[in-house]
This record gives structure tokens, C-alpha cells and sequence, in this order.
């Protein structure tokens, strides 16, 4: 179970503070699968990174009873300098983790090849996607903080995914940040929509996707 | 009992992180190539031997009668404790900032990090300098190893408190960056690694003995020579200094570590 209470973020800018987050309230228990929607800078990302505890809220609270993973995104996690098999020794020796055992998988699942030696600054959007998915597997979470990712990859990338996430691992927690509604709907059984701040949540997918439409034509 | 076992598990993780950004620092620090991690100490022993032989060159005892090798091999050791300390904790989050994106992250072990490798690296080329030029017979071993080791001890405790401190300082103000090469510069003649105090005319002595530094290179000063030198310290003084240091640090980290924002 994760519970967020009363979460609030404020970031200082150049022109005051700004309020990301205004009193956040909601959980997730074991298994379930919750989708993110939000305009661009509506804070999602924050919000996930706050649920990862890589930040912490200004005011409020966040609990997690369970193992929950770094955010899978675009940006963070991997020392660029470093080549992806560093990153992975890294992250499996932060988490207590013999790496030896796992890299077989990885390779397998990133299919980086020769490139897993290579400075992770070298790769792709796509590459690191996939690197980021790969280690993130054999570590082995309880909950998994998805934030856009899986949307840069390929076809076949898709398909193993789901093959990972919602056949091998469908006993897991699931927060996905995604603007593919198609994507929501299949997978995810609740959805949060972010809008200037606040979040409201939606037991039925489509009612949310019909309010997220609704507040981008404002 | 159960914080017992909180404590021992926050103790474990904190092993853990601690561990695993010194080996990720030794890597980009160092790579693969050429000699790879011997450079962890052939690079602060190239300073040290390149000073050893200008100073043995010009036969700057710098106002005393000691051996120049051990000399320089003593103070200038302890510069690259108080010096590289800093240095390489100013800016040391942005590189890491990635790696905050895991959550048993915190600025504070990407600090101690740092600090581990520059303290560990200045160690060791500070006893292999010492047993290798003993060894060559320019100079003798400390007459009292435990002096020099509690000397080299508290210094290394300045350098960790004060780098912390001013780490934290240069994520509220670039200025700090700009500053600091200046002023470590100008802190080098005065820092006690090319003189000895009791060579000093008295007035000057109480001056430069208002830097807490110049009392650990002393004590590391008289473990080495013992009885051919007067040295001038008082520990109490560079302790009292270095728990205040390390307050202030811990008092900066907490704010720091409240603001940063991963990548």
C-alpha cells in the first residue's frame, strides 16, 4: 500500500514560489494499476518523483508499504558518463543485489549488445529506455513508476513489456504517467487527472480521459 | 528494540550506498585505461614528490634544520587533505544529480563518497611516500607513529567537516566556486606545510596558530621528528574548531538536502 496525504510541492522560481501540487490525496494497494493524466508541467513527473522518494513534499505525507522503484523516465537514474553496465552494477550493489547473476538478463531484455559497454550518454531515447526497463526488472519491485517510458520504444519493445509487466509480474502495483488512452484503458483500472495542482480520481477510465479532454480546451 | 534493528538496517543500507557511488567516483575519476585506480595515489604522490625536489633543490628548509624529504613529505600530505577535500566536494551534485533518482540516494553520501576516495587516496600516498623513501634512506621513519596518526586524523576531520560545509555553501552561491581556488591558494604558504612554527618570530607564531590547521601539521610534525623540533599545538583547539565545522556542515546538509531537486 502507498497513501499520500496531503501532498503539496512548492518549487522557488525566478518569480516566486509555485505551487506544483495543492493537497494531493490518494492510494494505491497491492496489485493495482493507476494512470496519471495531466497537461505538460501539470506535475506529473513530480508527483511520481515525490511517490519514489527520490524528493521530498513540501507539507504532507507518503507512505510506502511496499517496495516501489525509481521512476522509470526520460531523464535520471543512469550516470551518463558511465557505460550501461556500470549503471547496472551501480544500482544492483545500491539495492544489495548481486549483479553477476543478473546481467545474462539484461543483455537479453535491453538487447544493447556490445553498446551495454559503451557511456550511457551514447545512447538513444529508445536505448535507454530499454536499459532503464531491464534493470529496473531484476531488481524486482512491489510497485512499478512509469513515467512515460514505454511510449519512445518500439513495437517489439511494447510487447516484451507487456509480456514482463502484465503477464510475468500482473501481481504487482502499476503508476503509469502516459497520454495514450488506449493504452490507460487496457491496462490501468483507476485514473488521476492533474490540473493546476489538485488531483481528482476516477474509478472509470473513461469518465477521467472525458474530464482530462475537458479541462486541456480551457 | 525495534530502533535497534532500524538503526542496523538504515546502517547496512547506508553501507550499501556509500559503497557502491566510491566504486561509480573511482570509475569516472579514473576509467579503465593505463594504470586505472593506482592513480588514486600516484597522483597526489607526483605532487608530493615533485615539491620534495624543489625544496630539496633549493634547500628550503623553509627557517629550520630538519630533513627536507620528510619535510615535505609531511606537509604537503596534509595540504592535499584540507585542499582536495574541499575541491572536490564543491559541485559534486550536479554530476550525481541522476543518481539521486534512487531514493537511498542522499547528498550526503555522494559527499562522504568523495570524501573517502580523497582521504583514502591522500592516506596511502602519504604512508607509501613515508616507507618509500625511508626505505631509500632520505629519510627515517616517525619516531611516534601514534602522534602523527592522531595529527593526520584530525585533519582529516577538518578537511571532511570543512569540505561538507563548504560543498553545501557553493549549492547556495557560485560564488563559492570562484572563491575557493584563491583562497586555497593563498591558504598554502600559510597552512603550516612549508614552515614550522616555532621558526616564526613569536608575534607572528599566534597569528598563524589562529589557523586550526597548523595545529595538526604540527602534531603530524612532531610524531616525525620528536626531539629536534618544538612544536606548537593545541588539540583542544583544532577539536573544539572541527565539532563546530562539522555542526555547521550537518546544519547546511539538511538544507541543501531539502532543496535538491534530482534529474
Amino acid at each position: 500500500m502507498i497513501t499520500v496525504s496531503d501532498v503539496s510541492k512548492v518549487y522557488p522560481t525566478r518569480h516566486g514560489s509555485v505551487l506544483v501540487l495543492d493537497g494531493v490525496n490518494f492510494d494505491v494497494k497491492p496489485g493495482e494499476k493507476v494512470a496519471f493524466l495531466g497537461r505538460n508541467g501539470a506535475g506529473k513527473s513530480t508527483l511520481v518523483r515525490l511517490i519514489s522518494g527520490a524528493e521530498a513534499p513540501t507539507s504532507g505525507t507518503i507512505r510506502r508499504e511496499m517496495t516501489v522503484s525509481w521512476p522509470l523516465a526520460f531523464g535520471g537514474a543512469f550516470q551518463s558518463a558511465l557505460t550501461g553496465l556500470d549503471n547496472m552494477r551501480f544500482i544492483c550493489r545500491l539495492y544489495g543485489l548481486d549483479w553477476k547473476e543478473r546481467v545474462a538478463y539484461v543483455e537479453e531484455f535491453s538487447e544493447l549488445g556490445a553498446y551495454l559497454k559503451e557511456p550511457v550518454r551514447s545512447y538513444s531515447a529508445g536505448m535507454r529506455a530499454r536499459l532503464a526497463f531491464a534493470v529496473s526488472m531484476v531488481v524486482e519491485f512491489d510497485c512499478f513508476l512509469i513515467d512515460e517510458i514505454i511510449a519512445v520504444g518500439d513495437a517489439r519493445f511494447h510487447e516484451k513489456c507487456r509480456i514482463e509487466l502484465f503477464e510475468k509480474r500482473a501481481d504487482r502495483a502499476l503508476i503509469i504517467v502516459s497520454h495514450d488512452a488506449p493504452y490507460i484503458r487496457d491496462h490501468c483500472s483507476r485514473v488521476g487527472v492533474l490540473n493546476k495542482g489538485r488531483l481528482t480520481m476516477f474509478d472509470d477510465i473513461d469518465e477521467g480521459y472525458v474530464f482530462y479532454k475537458s479541462i486541456q480546451h480551457v | 528494540m525495534a530502533t535497534v534493528a532500524n538503526l542496523s538496517r538504515a546502517w547496512a543500507i547506508q553501507r550499501r550506498v556509500i559503497g557502491a557511488l566510491f566504486i561509480r567516483e573511482l570509475l569516472t575519476r579514473f576509467g579503465r585505461h593505463n594504470i586505472g585506480f593506482l592513480w588514486l595515489f600516484v597522483e597526489p604522490m607526483m605532487f608530493t614528490v615533485g615539491v620534495t625536489i624543489l625544496w630539496t633543490a633549493f634547500k628550503s628548509t623553509h627557517g629550520s634544520n630538519i630533513p627536507i624529504t620528510a619535510f615535505a613529505v609531511s606537509g604537503y600530505s596534509s595540504v592535499l587533505l584540507w585542499r582536495n577535500m574541499p575541491s572536490r566536494c564543491i559541485l559534486a551534485i550536479q554530476p550525481n544529480l541522476s543518481l539521486m533518482y534512487h531514493r537511498y540516494v542522499k547528498v550526503i553520501d555522494i559527499f562522504l563518497a568523495r570524501l573517502l576516495v580523497e582521504g583514502g587516496g591522500a592516506t596511502l600516498s602519504f604512508i607509501i611516500l613515508t616507507l618509500f623513501f625511508s626505505y631509500m634512506g632520505w629519510m627515517s621513519l616517525p619516531e611516534d607513529v601514534l602522534k602523527v596518526a592522531f595529527g593526520w586524523f584530525m585533519l582529516a576531520w577538518f578537511g571532511c567537516s570543512f569540505a561538507i560545509f563548504v560543498g553545501c555553501l557553493a549549492e547556495e552561491t557560485e560564488l563559492v566556486e570562484k572563491l575557493w581556488h584563491p583562497i586555497s591558494y593563498f591558504l598554502l604558504p600559510v597552512s603550516g606545510a612549508a614552515y614550522i612554527v616555532d621558526a616564526l618570530p613569536p608575534a607572528f607564531q599566534k597569528v598563524v596558530l589562529i589557523l586550526p590547521l597548523v595545529h595538526g601539521v604540527e602534531l603530524v610534525r612532531e610524531g616525525f621528528f620528536g626531539s629536534h623540533i618544538r612544536a606548537h599545538y593545541d588539540m583542544g583547539y583544532l577539536a573544539t574548531i572541527n565539532a563546530v565545522l562539522t555542526f555547521m556542515a550537518l546544519v547546511m546538509l539538511r538544507r541543501v538536502g531539502a532543496k535538491v531537486v534530482p534529474e
